[in-house]
């Protein structure tokens, strides 16, 4: 286990539509984090942030532009843009930084100012781009996506709509009374299938909103942790991996899959290979796991991690979720902090604010929304491009 | 808008992808001359395939049929540079299975086609549709039309929505 870094301190600012700078959400949980670790800012000696591209070229460096904001302090600095992924990008420069020996205290950071509606390319004539093209050429905006793989389960596996209505109840139930969601609102399985459709079979309140946020994590290295707590949380595998090609699974922002047809396809697809490399690293698998959680961009992508990241066969999806083992109370649960369905997506924060959400869970400091005896947990998370993102946390 | 439409010119919304031959429209991919890999955009300077350091590709045309994978109605209209018409009209995107390739390229579901008689695994064809069109031409794209379909009567999309 020489491979572990620990979770000094965590930080978050709750998520919302403020419509203020990103940097006064990400100072917040910065400050909010180191206070939790019980360490001054001057003692970081690694600052790696996770960038948004919506926010202009403060964004783009955000290592330096929270580094400023907090006081300059000749600290070395990092900043990572992966999309969804970017946090655990971030997350894994630090742990680096502290696997070899360069830095004793990191801090991560991701925050981000969203604006309304669909998230959209970047703007200007980009035919080169294939993100711009998707827009252009197929009107392809992300839940069209979304929208392919939950008819996939409906035609493979014999999904329901009241499937996918009751991952949106069951994450809104999560997250009925987490301080830093945005939506503190229960739902019934009837108001979700009365929502408008989007993309077909999903509809509104099934798919993730975008949203203003921030999550910080203090990692330190082991002996440093020690002098601060007895039981430090630890971060035992951070999987940040490609897909293997040939990617056989259609994926934002692409037109098409590679080509099986002369390479053959690969070991496991994309998706399962991210928490593989997770487990394959901790030593763990998914019987080890007490609770996940999964980036529910819609309810019926959920449905599909929990099969990505072993805790079903594939098609057993629905039958987990209906015999309530990803409920709270139940066998593993999936989503205990209410996941992106109350939260909406703050891209940077996303992967760190999972962590933080197993970090309070594994101090058994989660409230009301306490999963009993939590001592290992695992996120998933996926960005635009090919950007694998895994944590597991134990104690 | 429409009495216009006749005189306009017919270009490809994106030059190369495809060709837009009225009756046996393709998908223009290419294929590494090492590892016969295919690639739809195409690929032109280095082989994707990890294991091939190809970098000579021909240009060739991927088959014009296919299987439904999965498919989606958009009910809302998505942000620019779409080009939606005004007012708005949902829209089908279909994800379809090339068996000789091996892939699945996404395209939208041609105009007329009902989404509730589609199914995964259902046969398509590639056909040309008009996107949107400006004062001087029709920017046309590929779609997928369920080749049941085909048999019915041609009719051409309309000019406006």
């Amino acid at each position: 286990m020489s491979n572990d870094v620990a979770i000094l301190g965590v930080g978050m600012h709750k998520w919302g539509k403020w419509g203020k700078n990103f940097v006064e959400y990400g100072v917040k949980a910065c400050l909010d984090a180191l206070k939790d670790a019980g360490i001054e800012w001057t003692d970081v000696d690694f600052v790696s942030g996770a960038d948004t591209v919506r926010n202009g070229y403060p964004g783009y460096v955000a290592g330096a532009t929270f580094a400023q904001a907090l006081g300059w302090t000749g600290a070395r600095v990092a900043s990572s843009y992966a999309a969804c992924a970017s946090g655990a990008t971030g997350m894994n420069a630090a742990r680096a930084q502290i696997l070899a020996g360069m830095a004793d205290v990191a801090l991560v950071i991701g925050a981000d100012t969203t604006p309304k509606g669909f998230l959209a390319p970047t703007s200007g004539d980009r035919p080169d781009d294939p993100d711009w093209l998707r827009f252009r050429l197929l009107g392809a905006a992300n839940p069209t996506y979304f929208g392919l793989y939950a008819r996939r389960r409906m035609e493979l596996y014999g999904a329901t709509e009241k499937d996918f209505a009751k991952v949106k109840v069951k994450n809104a139930a999560h997250g009925f009374k987490n301080s830093y969601a945005r939506y503190n609102k229960k739902f019934t399985e009837e108001e979700v299938l009365n929502s408008p459709m989007v993309s077909d079979p999903l509809r509104l309140f099934e798919i993730c909103a975008t949203s203003d946020g921030a999550a910080a994590v203090v990692l330190t290295s082991m002996d440093f942790a020690r002098k601060h707590t007895a039981n430090p949380i630890k971060i035992a595998a951070i999987s940040t991996v490609t897909p293997t090609y040939p990617n056989t699974v259609i994926e934002m922002p692409n037109f098409a899959t590679d080509s099986s047809a002369v390479v053959g396809l690969p070991d496991a697809p994309f998706r399962d290979s991210i928490a593989k490399a997770a487990y394959e690293e901790a030593g763990l698998g998914p019987e080890d796991l007490d609770l996940a959680e999964v980036y529910d961009l819609s309810s019926a992508l959920e449905l599909d991690w929990y099969e990505n990241i072993g805790l079903c066969k594939e098609g057993e999806a629905e039958r987990l979720l209906n015999d309530g083992e990803t409920t709270m109370g139940g066998r593993v649960p999936v989503n205990p902090s209410g996941g992106l369905a109350c939260f909406g997506e703050a891209v940077p924060a996303q992967a760190i604010s999972q962590v933080c959400e197993l970090t309070w869970q594994l101090r058994g400091a989660a409230g009301e929304r306490q999963v009993k005896g939590a001592k290992v947990g695992l996120t998933v998370n996926q960005g635009l491009f090919g950007h694998g993102s895994s944590v597991i946390v134990t104690k | 808008m429409t009495a216009t439409t006749e005189a306009k010119a017919r270009v490809p919304a994106m030059e190369g992808w495809f060709s837009i031959d009225e009756n046996q429209p393709h998908l223009i991919g290419t294929q590494c001359t090492s590892c016969k890999s295919y690639f739809f955009p195409k690929e032109t300077f280095f082989c994707r395939n990890p294991r091939c350091s190809g970098d000579e590709f021909d240009e060739v045309e991927l088959s014009r049929t296919g299987k439904i994978w999965s498919y989606t109605t958009n009910h809302y209209q998505p942000p620019a540079p779409y080009m939606a018409p005004d007012p708005f009209v949902p829209y089908t995107i279909a994800a379809v299975a090339l068996d000789i390739e091996g892939m699945v390229v996404l395209g939208q579901v041609a105009s007329g086609v009902d989404p509730d008689e589609l199914s995964s695994g259902m046969e398509v064809e590639l056909v040309v549709e008009k996107l949107y069109e400006d004062d001087e031409n029709e920017f046309m794209v590929w779609k997928w039309r369920p080749i049941a379909a085909s048999s019915q009567p041609n009719t051409p999309p309309k000019g406006d929505n």
